[in-house]
C-alpha cells in the first residue's frame, strides 16, 4: 500500500487525493479544495469525492501528459477550437468543390478578395483532410478516452465501497436534509415500505439506513463515450478503399465506361436516359400547381444501366470480355447495387450532345444518297450509292473560332461544326460545305450540289456517383450505443437517502445526481404517513 | 509502489496506442492525396491499336530495353499540340538510339487525331485511348501529361504540362539505354 494513502477515522484506507472517504463519506482534511468543498456547505458529489488520479500524480512525462488530457477543461477547449475551425472552413468552398480551372493560389484571392487570400494561406481550403484538423479530432478522442478512464475507475470503486453507515458530516452536508426527526419504529418501517415501493434498495447497518436506486444511470456518460469512440474508429476505417469508395462517372447514352475506383473490374453501360417532367395536360391534378411555373418541373431522372464485370486478364487498353452482372433502373435515391457498390443518379446533361447527324446530298433536286455521321465513330469518308464521295475535312465537337480558324475546345459534341468536301463524278468538282448548328452553309457560291441536314439525334449524359461503404453499420452501432448512453444518463436518476440516527433523533440526507424537483416530489410520497419533518434545500444561492 | 508502477505501465500503453493510431491515420491520410504512380514504380502495361499503321498494335511490355515517352494529349488541348513538333524533331534523332514515343490521344473521334497527325506529318506511333482506360491507369488529370519510362520499365519522370525542346531532350537522355 502506498505511503500516500489516507486512513479515515472509520478505518477505511483511501487513495491519495480522496476528497470524501469512500466508505463513510467523511470529508478528508486537506483535500477539500479539490472539489471546492471548502467554500460551500453542500458537498460536491459528482465523482463521489473519489481520488481522480490525474489530480494527484504529476511526476513522469507520461503522468503529466495523462493529467493534461484527463482535464475536462482541456477536452472542452479542444471541442470548441475544432467547432470554430470547422465552421470557418465552410465560409468558402473547399478546394475539391471549387469547380474552377484556376489553381487554388489564384482562385480564392480572385473570387473572394483579401479574406479569400487569408482563407487560402491559412490552409482552410483543404481543411477537413489536413493533418492538423485530423490531429485535433484525434486529440478530442484521446481526451475522451483518458477522461473516461480517469473518472469511471475511481467512481466505480467509490460506489462499490460505500457503506450504509455514513459519517454525520457527510449526511448533514447533502443538499436536501431534514434534521432532528423523532421517528418511531412504525415510522421507520413505513419509510422502508414506501422506499421499496418506489423501487429503492434498502440497506441497514447498526440502525443506519441507506436507500439507493438507479445507480446504473451514473454509467450513462461512459457508455455514451464508448459510442463516440466507435464512431471515431469507423471514421478511420472509412479512409481505406476496402471499406469505403466514393467516385463519379459520366456515361453517355449508348456508351460503356469503366467504373472508376473498381480497379477497372466493372463497367457500366447507359442503355437509355429518361427525363420526365410533370405534365399539366395529361395529369389534371398538377394543373393548378403548374400554372405559374415557367420552367418544366422534373419528375424523373433515370438511367437504364447494365453493369458488366470484366472476365479474364485484359491488357489495359484492349477491349475486355464483359459479363453482365446486373441490370436496372437508376433513379434518384434508387441506386443499382452490385457486389457492394452502388450507382446513384447524381447528374444530368439532358440531350446536351449530338449522337449523330444525317445528311442528304442532292444535285438539282435529285438525291445522290444520304449518310449518317456518328459523332464518336464516324469514318473520315463516306461513299454514297451514286458514286459521290463525302470527305470529313474537319470535325469540331465544340466549335469556336480562333485566329487560326475553326477549332474545338472539348471533345464533347455539344455544338459541333464540320467541314465537308463532296466529290461527284458528274460535276467533277470538289465542293465544300460547312455544318453549323444543324444547318449547312456552302463554302463557295459556285457549289452546284446541295447538302441538307435531314435528321439529328441527340443524346443525354448521365452522371452516376459510385459508392461503397462498409463502415455504415459500424457508424450505426456507435450511434446506437451513444444514444443508449444518453438515455441511460438522462431518463434515470441515481438517488440515495441516508437515515442517520443521532442521540435518539434521526438525521436524513438526500442526494440525486439530477432532477432535484422530482426528488422533492418523490420525498413527499416516501415520507407520507410518517413523522419526517420538512426537508431544507441547502443549495447556496449565488 | 507496485501499484504506482502498474499504473504507469497502463498509462504508457494507453498513450502509446493512441499516439500510434494518430500517426497511422496521418500517414494513411497523407498517402491518399498522393498519386499511386510515382517515379520509380513500374509503368502499367497497356496495348493499343496504332492509328498511323493500320492493323498494328503497340504494347508497352514489348518495348523493354528501350526508353519510352508516353505522351497523353488531345486535339482540343493547345499546349499538347505545341509540343508535338519538338517530339517529332527529337524522335528522328533518338529513335535510332533506342527511344520510343507513344502519343496517346484521349479524343473521342479518330478523325481529329488523324487529321492533326497528318497535318504535321508526324512519325512516332499514334494511338487512341478510346475508353480512357489507359488514361485512368496512368492517373492523368491535366493535359498534356508525359511519362518517361526507363529501359527496365520503371517510371523515371512524370511531367504535367507542356515541355520545351531543351527539357524534352534532357529527359530523353535520362532514359536513354546504355
Amino acid at each position: 500500500m502506498s505511503v500516500k494513502s489516507v486512513k479515515c477515522d472509520c478505518g477505511h484506507i483511501n487513495h491519495e487525493g480522496t476528497v470524501l472517504c469512500e466508505a463513510c463519506g467523511k470529508p478528508i482534511e486537506g483535500n477539500q479544495h479539490i472539489d471546492g468543498n471548502d467554500e460551500k456547505h453542500v458537498l460536491e458529489m459528482r465523482y463521489e469525492g473519489s481520488a481522480r488520479r490525474s489530480k494527484t500524480y504529476k511526476r513522469t512525462f507520461i503522468d503529466k501528459t495523462w493529467a493534461f488530457f484527463s482535464s475536462v477543461k482541456v477536452g472542452v477547449w479542444l471541442i470548441v477550437i475544432t467547432l470554430v475551425l470547422s465552421a470557418l472552413g465552410t465560409i468558402y468552398p473547399q478546394e475539391k468543390f471549387k469547380n474552377s480551372p484556376l489553381p487554388s493560389s489564384q482562385f480564392y484571392v480572385e473570387e473572394y478578395g483579401l479574406t479569400g487570400k487569408i482563407f487560402y494561406q491559412l490552409g482552410f481550403h483543404n481543411m477537413y483532410d489536413s493533418w492538423w484538423y485530423i490531429t485535433l479530432v484525434a486529440l478530442i478522442g484521446v481526451s475522451l478516452i483518458i477522461c473516461s478512464i480517469d473518472r469511471y475507475v475511481p467512481l466505480r470503486r467509490a460506489l462499490k465501497n460505500q457503506k450504509t453507515k455514513r459519517h454525520e458530516i457527510f449526511v448533514k452536508r447533502q443538499r436536501l436534509v431534514s434534521e432532528d426527526n423523532n421517528l418511531t419504529e412504525d415510522d421507520l418501517n413505513q419509510l422502508k415500505t414506501n422506499l421499496k415501493s418506489k423501487r429503492y434498495k434498502v440497506y441497514e447497518d447498526d440502525g443506519h439506513i441507506m436507500a439507493e436506486k438507479n445507480r446504473f444511470s451514473r454509467w450513462g456518460a461512459y457508455v455514451n463515450h464508448i459510442g463516440l469512440i466507435i464512431i471515431l474508429i469507423a471514421a478511420i476505417f472509412r479512409m481505406f478503399e476496402v471499406m469505403h469508395v466514393e467516385d463519379y462517372v459520366w456515361v453517355r447514352e449508348g456508351e460503356t465506361r469503366v467504373i472508376p475506383s473498381t480497379n477497372q473490374e466493372y463497367y457500366v453501360k447507359n442503355e437509355e436516359f429518361i427525363y420526365e417532367v410533370y405534365d399539366p395536360v395529361q395529369q389534371e391534378q398538377f394543373r393548378m400547381a403548374l400554372e405559374d411555373v415557367e420552367n418544366p418541373v422534373p419528375k424523373n431522372f433515370q438511367t437504364n444501366a447494365i453493369i458488366y464485370k470484366a472476365v479474364g486478364e485484359t491488357i489495359t487498353g484492349q477491349e475486355p470480355e464483359l459479363e453482365e452482372v446486373e441490370r436496372g433502373e437508376v433513379r434518384l435515391n434508387q441506386p443499382v447495387t452490385f457486389d457492394g457498390y452502388s450507382l446513384y443518379q447524381a447528374g444530368t446533361q439532358v440531350e446536351s450532345e449530338y449522337d449523330s447527324m444525317t445528311f442528304t446530298v442532292s444535285l438539282e433536286d435529285e438525291s445522290l444518297g444520304e449518310f449518317t455521321f456518328d459523332t464518336d465513330d464516324a469514318p473520315p469518308q463516306f461513299e454514297l450509292e451514286s458514286g459521290t464521295t463525302v470527305n470529313v475535312d474537319g470535325w469540331f465537337p465544340e466549335l469556336e473560332f480562333t485566329e487560326s480558324g475553326p477549332s474545338s475546345f472539348s471533345k464533347f459534341p455539344r455544338n459541333p461544326g464540320m467541314i465537308l468536301s463532296v466529290e461527284n463524278p458528274e460535276t467533277n468538282n470538289l465542293e465544300r460545305f460547312f455544318y453549323l448548328q444543324e444547318d449547312i452553309v456552302p463554302l463557295s457560291d459556285e457549289n452546284q450540289l446541295a447538302v441538307e441536314v435531314t435528321e439529328v439525334d441527340r443524346r443525354s449524359a448521365s452522371g452516376l456517383s459510385v459508392k461503397k461503404d462498409y463502415t455504415l453499420p459500424l457508424f450505426g452501432v456507435g450511434a446506437a450505443i451513444f444514444m443508449i448512453g444518453v438515455v441511460q444518463g438522462l431518463y434515470w436518476y441515481h438517488r440515495r437517502i441516508w437515515i442517520h440516527p443521532k442521540d435518539g433523533k434521526y438525521l436524513i440526507g438526500v442526494h440525486t445526481n439530477k432532477n432535484w424537483f422530482g426528488m422533492k416530489q418523490e420525498l413527499d410520497k416516501v415520507t407520507s404517513g410518517t413523522n419526517v419533518g420538512e426537508f431544507t434545500d441547502q443549495q447556496e444561492m449565488k | 509502489m507496485e501499484k504506482k508502477k502498474k499504473r504507469l505501465v497502463f498509462r504508457t500503453i494507453v498513450l502509446s496506442v493512441l499516439v500510434l493510431t494518430l500517426i497511422f491515420v496521418l500517414v494513411v491520410n497523407a498517402n491518399q492525396d498522393r498519386p499511386k504512380l510515382e517515379e520509380g514504380d513500374p509503368a502499367p502495361n497497356f496495348k493499343l491499336d496504332r492509328l498511323d499503321q493500320e492493323g498494328e498494335t503497340i504494347e508497352l511490355a514489348d518495348l523493354e530495353g528501350q526508353g519510352v515517352m508516353i505522351n497523353f494529349w488531345a486535339t482540343y488541348c493547345e499546349p499538347c499540340k505545341e509540343e508535338m513538333p519538338y517530339m517529332d524533331q527529337l524522335y528522328e534523332e533518338y529513335n535510332d538510339q533506342g527511344i520510343e514515343i507513344i502519343a496517346v490521344s484521349v479524343d473521342k473521334n479518330e478523325i481529329v487525331i488523324n487529321n492533326f497527325y497528318n497535318s504535321l506529318d508526324l512519325s512516332f506511333p499514334s494511338v487512341h485511348d478510346k475508353n480512357e482506360t489507359v488514361m485512368e491507369a496512368y492517373e492523368v488529370i491535366p493535359l498534356p501529361t508525359s511519362y518517361f519510362i526507363n529501359p527496365d520499365g520503371t517510371i523515371e519522370r512524370v511531367v504535367q504540362g507542356p515541355l520545351t525542346l531543351e527539357r524534352l531532350e534532357e529527359y530523353f537522355l535520362e532514359i536513354l539505354p546504355q
